[in-house]
This record gives structure tokens, sequence and C-alpha cells, in this order.
């Protein structure tokens, strides 16, 4: 028949030292793309992450020279509300005078403001119930009975320094990382 | 896929043996793209790019999803997300440069496989179906791309747009009504932008549901190769894998090398610069050229200058989608019995003047319409239907083709170079003539 | 007959598109010498800028420099409102230094007067992006005598020729030659498409802009530090891209050469060994 060679016996047959090298290339060429695919995932996955836009958004810096004692605004930090007030000394012994260990959520005036600045409360205008932006930030808005912030959706009642007192909130308004950089500016995030 | 010594599939573990029970969807695959289906031994590099083509289609589904997360079709900010993906999105430039010379490289599979397909006839009996559910992949690769470019916003995208949906202007009677029903409007805006981003999200698993069809026709009778003689025996074929899988993962890397050279050091090397201003519809661009792989469609368009009987941007319109229509006949219209081009020595010379033509009316796609570019766009126009409808036909019928090996193995024996006749004596024998050859005595 | 058909289609699309090629020709042959469609422009100069190539970087002080002068020359005219002030960052600027140059921007970005709701401006802070000089392009085109100075964030991409067409076209102002009228209020530039260009030389002397890291700055030197810094706005992810293009390149390299072997593994056992024919005997 013809001369020319069919070419040697199938892989079976091959010496055992040759089967394993022809694995081990296959195994390398299969795991190095197999590497290379999951490399591929971080770039895939990794856009979904906050983009550098709204990163630069996530702190803000707010003049706080115009609120006066007993006044607070409404800012807007995160895309969410946050409430910054500055407490009358009435407002700061009221808190004062409660009994933390009576309190769903027991904090302190202290432990909610910031070294040297006791008057000025910073916290989410956001409900820590179902997420509704109470009442009292503004003139004339109902402060609940506790003087503080109402929330009209269920209920919630907080006090001068934003501690839950009544209804339904588990817990007292969130605070969120702050810093005075000056006496007339705090950067929030 | 009716090879009778084709792997059958036997499941061993119990867990597979209970999913082959209930979906049999590991059966399928292994019948598909595994050690089930038997494919022709002699296959060369040019059968690499159907997959190719496959896999530049993945790569445009997962990053274009991703870019619709952060892309917003408006005309007021269109452009300006798209560079916010360029420089705020984590790693945004990236997808984007990826689906953009992504859409480059799918077209440039899609090309050299269609160029095998028309080398070595692909198209013929029994794989016609094949062929022209791949034109309708082409199709709507075509829509899908179009629309793709218009997303950015910029002045070609809208300026292209402009001249594409004109064109449906040119049919007479129905033409403006249906510009404007496509449009939504009177010239490119949101209401045509947003309706673009729709199609062209939704397109692409169109193309996918017909790459599934097209696989599965081609499935039946088994896959061509370079002789175009059938496959008679268990020695003419290998299983697809691992042979074929490891020849695609070969061809993949090169494939994936060359695409990420484009993509990190020569982003924008196939796009123009007019796209990187934002679309101003009171402002023409000197020239308006849509992406490279429009070119020789756009060179035939063109090249119809003067009114005879019908307007010349009806002509123009006309033979731009006949280009493509002509395809669909082409099974039809080659009678010849013999499918590989390395057998049909007259019909070889006819295709590769052919290809030489495509590639000049892609040249003259991309230039001014000045002379003497629509004069050479005019010639190679000529050619190009002559070649369908004329030559082909006529090859048919006169070509006096070259015998044929008798088989697949054989001819992987004997070489490609020496197929029915191993010593290089001459056989006369008419082509595709059965029967074994004398063998040498050696 | 379906061939037959075939044929005299195309015989019919052959011979429409030779009644355009023949009157074509004819008016080819039979139109007198026009001039050309094509000024005589120039091509851009060469440059060596270190962005150049595959291996390409930026130089952090060339793209201050180049900032620099677009603050002190351009910004008057171009707004630059892909960037935002925060991205500075790349060209070295610290936190700090960032937040100055937004806060001390001559340019005052939009906003809302808190009290009384009119329009008004304010400083800018870094996430702004860069405040345009003009309010809509009418007031643009008003003080520019009818022309609209694109915005620069991308010009850098949308001109062929890139920085070195940006740097050529800066220092490409000359007395227009003898015979060329220059319309009134455009200016003759041997870099530009059609010669005329609505923009007066930017760069009129050595000196204009004085470099803080004392660079000497004449004219060609303010051009390409100008075009660098274009470059950069257009392309701030153009190192990132050339270092993760470098990773990438060699990895699929390597991965190809593997797959390469594993592929003629796999064959060994089918690929036949080529011979040649033997002569008959």
């Amino acid at each position: 028949m013809a001369t020319v060679e069919q070419t040697g016996p199938g892989p079976e047959a091959a010496p055992q030292d040759g089967v394993r090298r022809r694995d081990f290339i296959n195994l390398a060429a299969v795991s190095f793309g197999s590497v290379g695919g999951i490399a591929l995932l971080y770039p895939l996955l990794n856009q979904m992450n906050p983009s550098a836009d709204v990163l630069a958004m996530a702190s803000i810096d707010v003049d706080v020279s115009s609120i006066q004692p007993g006044q607070a605004i409404k800012t807007e930090w995160r895309k969410q509300p946050v409430f910054i007030r500055q407490l009358t000394p009435a407002e700061m012994q009221a808190a004062n005078a409660v009994d933390v260990s009576t309190l769903r959520d027991p904090q302190t005036l202290a432990e909610r403001t910031s070294e040297g600045r006791p008057q000025w409360l910073i916290t989410m205008g956001v409900c820590t119930h179902l997420g509704c932006v109470p009442l009292g930030a503004a003139e004339g808005e109902n402060r609940g009975e506790f003087g503080g912030y109402f929330c009209p959706c269920h209920g919630s009642h907080y006090d001068t320094a934003a501690r839950v007192r009544k209804g339904p909130a588990p817990r007292n308004l969130e605070v969120p990382e702050y810093e005075f950089t000056s006496d007339t500016a705090v950067r929030i995030g | 896929m009716s090879f009778p010594w084709a792997q059958q599939y036997e499941p061993k573990h119990p867990f597979m043996r209970y999913l082959d029970s209930r979906l049999p969807l590991p059966r399928l695959i292994h019948g598909a793209v595994g050690p089930g289906y038997p494919v022709p031994r002699n296959l060369n590099y040019f059968w690499n790019f159907g997959v190719l083509a496959g896999v530049a289609l993945m790569i445009q589904i997962v990053t274009g999803i991703i870019l619709a997360m952060h892309y917003r079709p408006d005309a007021a900010i269109a452009f300006q997300s798209v560079e916010h993906i360029m420089r705020d999105v984590n790693q945004g430039w990236f997808l984007r440069y990826a689906h953009a010379n992504g859409a480059s490289f799918f077209f440039i599979a899609i090309y050299i496989h269609m160029a095998r397909n028309l080398y070595y006839g692909s198209y013929k009996a029994p794989r016609e179906m094949v062929f022209m559910l791949g034109l309708v992949i082409f199709l709507l690769a075509m829509a899908t791309a179009f629309m793709g470019y218009v997303l950015p916003w910029g002045q070609m995208s809208f300026w292209g747009a402009k001249v594409i949906t004109g064109l449906f202007g040119a049919i007479p009677l129905v033409g403006e009504p249906l510009q404007i029903w496509l449009l939504g409007g009177y010239a490119p805006d949101t209401a045509a932008l947003n309706r673009f981003f729709s199609l062209h999200y939704l397109l692409p698993f169109v193309i996918l549901g017909v790459v599934i069809l097209h696989i599965w026709a081609l499935h039946i009778p088994g896959s061509g190769n370079p002789t175009g003689v059938d496959v008679k025996a268990p020695q003419d074929t290998v299983p697809f894998h691992p042979y074929y899988t490891a020849k695609d993962g070969f061809g993949l890397g090169i494939f994936l090398v060359l695409f990420s050279i484009m993509v990190f050091f020569l982003p924008n090397y196939l796009g123009h610069p007019d796209n990187y201003i934002q679309a101003n519809p009171l402002s023409t661009p000197a020239h308006i050229t849509p992406e490279w792989y429009f070119w020789p469609f756009y060179a035939i368009l063109r090249a119809f200058t003067v009114d005879f009987i019908l307007p010349a941007k009806l002509w123009g319109v006309i033979a731009m989608f006949s280009s493509i229509l002509v395809m669909f006949l082409l099974p039809w219209l080659d009678t010849s019995p013999v499918r590989s081009a390395n057998y049909r020595p007259l019909y070889r010379i006819f295709f590769f003047i052919w290809v030489a033509v495509v590639f000049v009316l892609g040249w003259c796609g991309g230039l001014p319409a000045e002379e003497p570019y629509v004069l050479i766009s005019q010639l190679a126009t000529m050619y190009y239907f002559a070649f369908f409808l004329i030559i082909i036909p006529i090859l048919s019928v006169i070509e006096r083709t070259r015998p044929l090996p008798n088989s697949i193995s054989e001819s992987v024996l004997h070489g490609e170079r020496q197929e029915a006749s191993p010593a290089g004596m001459p056989t006369g024998l008419a082509p595709g003539a059965g029967g074994p050859q004398p063998q040498p005595a050696e | 007959m379906a061939r037959l058909l075939a044929i005299l289609v195309g015989l019919g699309f052959v011979f429409v598109a030779a009644v355009s090629f023949v009157t074509g020709l004819f008016t080819w042959f039979s139109a007198e010498e026009g001039e050309g469609s094509h000024a005589a422009y120039e091509h851009p100069r060469h440059f060596d800028f270190s962005f150049n190539g595959p291996f390409g970087q930026y130089n952090e002080q060339q793209l201050q420099r180049g900032f620099q002068v677009y603050k002190e020359v351009c910004s008057g005219c171009h707004s630059l409102n892909l960037v935002a002030f925060r991205n500075l960052h790349d060209l070295g600027y610290s936190e700090a230094e960032v937040r100055a140059i937004a806060d001390q921007w001559a340019i005052q970005v939009p906003s809302v007067n808190p009290d009384t709701g009119e329009a008004a401006t304010r400083k800018a802070i870094p996430s702004d992006h860069f405040p345009s000089p003009y309010p809509n392009e009418t007031a643009a085109r008003a003080a520019n005598n009818n022309a609209n100075p694109p915005d620069l964030s991308l010009i850098a991409k949308a001109r062929e020729g890139g920085a070195a067409y940006i740097a050529s076209l800066l220092t490409g102002y000359r007395q227009a030659p003898q015979g060329h009228e220059v319309p009134q209020g455009l200016h003759y530039n041997v870099y530009f498409s059609n010669l005329n260009i609505a923009m007066p030389p930017p760069l009129t002397a050595d000196g204009q802009v004085t470099y803080a890291d004392g660079t000497q700055p004449t004219r060609d030197q303010m051009a390409q530090d100008v075009a660098a810094f274009l470059t950069w706005s257009a392309e701030p992810n153009l190192e990132r891209r050339h270092q993760m293009g470098i990773a990438v390149v060699l990895f699929l390299l390597g991965a190809t050469v593997l797959a390469y072997f594993a592929y003629r593994n796999v064959w060994a056992d089918r690929k036949v060994k080529k011979r040649k024919a033997q002569p008959v005997a």
C-alpha cells in the first residue's frame, strides 16, 4: 500500500511519560487562558462601583455661619437630606437632663456631637423607621412632643438631640461622619 | 448529526445521568461542539473565522450591556454620557474602546468567513440554508452597527444617520412618510436616537438566535472542507473536541492579541476624528463617511450619478441593497458540481479579481466622492454585479474543472496538490468521479 | 432559464452603471483646469512628544505648563467643559492646590441666588467641571466675529494629526502670500484646511506666559506644552491604557504560545508527516 505513514498510534498507547507531558501542556494552556478570563472579570464587575464623579460628591463642605441658635437648615449629601441645627442652651440642657438608660437607643448628646461643639447637631434627615423625611428642621414645622423632630408618616418623635422617644422608629437619627474645617464650615463625609 | 461513527454521549456520573434524563443540555453540547461532532480533518485556518465571529459577538454583547448601564440616549446628553464613560466610569475607557473596536473585529471575521464561503463553495447544496441564514446575520449585523454608531451622537453619528435615513426618502411614493416614521421626526433627534438605542440593544439577541439556527442548519450535513469532497468514512473526520477546540483556542489567542493591540494602542485608528465633535445639525462635516466596514457598499451607493428612467439616488439604493441580496441567489446561480475553487481554475481567477474589486470599492468608499474615484467605483461596481450574475452562471456551464480527490483522507494522505494522482499522473477522469484510483506499486 | 434571467439582470446593472461611467468620463475630460477642491494646506510638523508611541507617557511638568498656557491664553474664549477641576490631580497638583485653582478660577460656575432665586454665579469647587466663558453659543459668536470657539476638551482627538496638528496650527500663522485674498476678520494659517482661520494668533510673543518651573516660554514651547495639555484633556487615561496594554498583550502572547503547543500536542497523532511523492518505478 502507500508508503506514506499514517503517523503514530493514538494517545492511549503512547508511553506514560508522553501522556503526562501532553496533559501538562494542555492543562497549562487551559489554566493560563482561565486565569486571563478571571482577570477580565474585574473591570466588568468594577465598572458598577461608583464612578469618579459620584465619588467626588462623597464629601461636601457646608457653610454654617448663617445658622443662628435654635435654627436648622436642610441640605443634601449623597443624595439624602441632612439636618444641621445649632442648639440653644435650653435645648442642650433638656437633652442632657434625660436618663440615658430609659432611651430605646441610649446615647448622650456628647456622643452625638463633635468634641467641643455640643451646640451643633448634624444628623441625617431620614427617619430610622421606614425612611421618611421628618419635620422640624424648617421654621414653623411641627417638632413633636419632645421639641426635636417629628415624623408624620407613622408618628415617631425625636427629642432635642434627635433621639427617638416615641413611635415605631428603632434608632436615633443617624449622625454622619463630619469634621469642622473652621468655626463656620463643616465637611460632611 | 448523522455520521454513524460519531462518539455517543455516555454520562458516567449519577448527576449527569439525572440531568440527561430531565434536560439533555450536556448531550446537546457534546453533539454540537464536543467529542460527538465529527468534523473533516483537513480544515485550514480559514475555518476558524466562524467561531471568531461568534466570539466577537459575545464581546460586543457583554461590553454593550455594561455600557448600557451608563449611556444616556437623549440628544442633549448622549455625547456627554459617552465621555462620562470614558473619564469617570471605572475602566469605562476600556469598555468603550473594546466595544468600538469589537465591531470592527466582528466585521473582519465575518468578511474573511464570507470569502471562505465563496472560495470553497460552502453555499452549495446541501448548505444553502446555512449560507442564507449567514447572510441574514450579516444584514442584522450591519443594521446593528449602523444604529450603534449613531449613539455617541458625534458629527459622523448624526450626519451618517441623516444620509442613510435620507435614502429611504428615495423610495417612490412611500419614501417620505416612511422616512419620517423611521425618524419619529424630520431629522435625526432624540426620538430617533432613543429608538435606535432600543433596537441596537435588541438586535444582537436576534443575531444570537439566528446564529443558533445557522449552526443547527450546518450540523445537519456537517462542516465542509477545503476539497469540497463529502465525508465518506471515519478516517475522514476527527471529533470537534479536542481537535478543533484546540485549534480554535490557538486562533482565538492570535485574534485577541491583535484585538488588544488595537484597543490599548490604536483605539481610534479605525474611527473618524469628526465623531469626537458633538453633533451639530447646522454644520455639515467636509466629508461624510461611514465606518470602514461599510465603505464598499457606500462606494456602490455613490457610483450611480446619472438619472436613467429612475433617479440616480434610487439606483444607488437599489444597487447597494442588491449587492448583498444577490448573494442569496448564489446557490442557484452557481450550478457547478465542484465546490472548492481549488479545483476550479477559471472561477478561482475571477474570484480573486472580485476580492480585489471589493478592496478597491472599499478604498473608494472612504474617499470623497470626487474623480477619479467615482469612475473607478463605477468600473468596480460593474465587475461586482457581472461576477455574480453573469460570470458565475456562465462558468458553471463552460468551466473545465480539475479532477477531485476520491476522499478527504486520500487528499490528506497524498497532500493537497496530488489529489487523485499520487504519482503526479493525469487521470483524465471527469470531475467528482468516484472509485479508488490504482495505487502505484511501491 | 434562471441563468438567462440572471444574466439579463446582471447586464442591466452593468448597463446602468456604464451610463453613469460614460457620462462621468465625458465630464471629466471636458472639464476645464479649474482650481482643485483641495486648498494647498500643509501637513502638520513632526514633534517628539513624550506621549507618542505605544510606550508613551505624559510629562507632568509639561502638562502643568500647558495648563498654565490654557489658563492664561485660551480659557478666555475656549471652554473645557468635559474636564473637572478634580482631574487636575493627574497633573501632580495636591488636593489643596486643586481646591485653590478651582476657587480662584476667573470664570464662576452658574448658580442660583438662595434668597431671591435669581440666576447667579458661585466660586468653583473641585467637583465642578471647568465653566464656559460664554453662557451660550450666541454670546460666543457675538464676541468672536460670528465664529464659535470650539470646546477644547476633545480637540486633540477631534482633529486629524492630534497634538502635532494643534502645535503646528498655533505656530502656523504667516503673512498671506501674493495673490491670496484673506477675507475680512480671518487670518492666514498654513496648517488650517482652508487656510483662512477665524482665530487670531493666540501666541503672539515669546514670554507671553511666565512658567513657574523656569522653562523658556518661547512660542514653540508654549504651543507644544498646550498641545500636550490638550492631549491629556482628551485622553486622561492614556498612561493607564498603555500600561494595561503591555500587560495584556504580553499575557495573551504567552497564552497563545501555550495554546499553539497544546494544539500541536492534540493533533500529534493525526497530522500526516508531509512527504514528497515517490516517483513511479
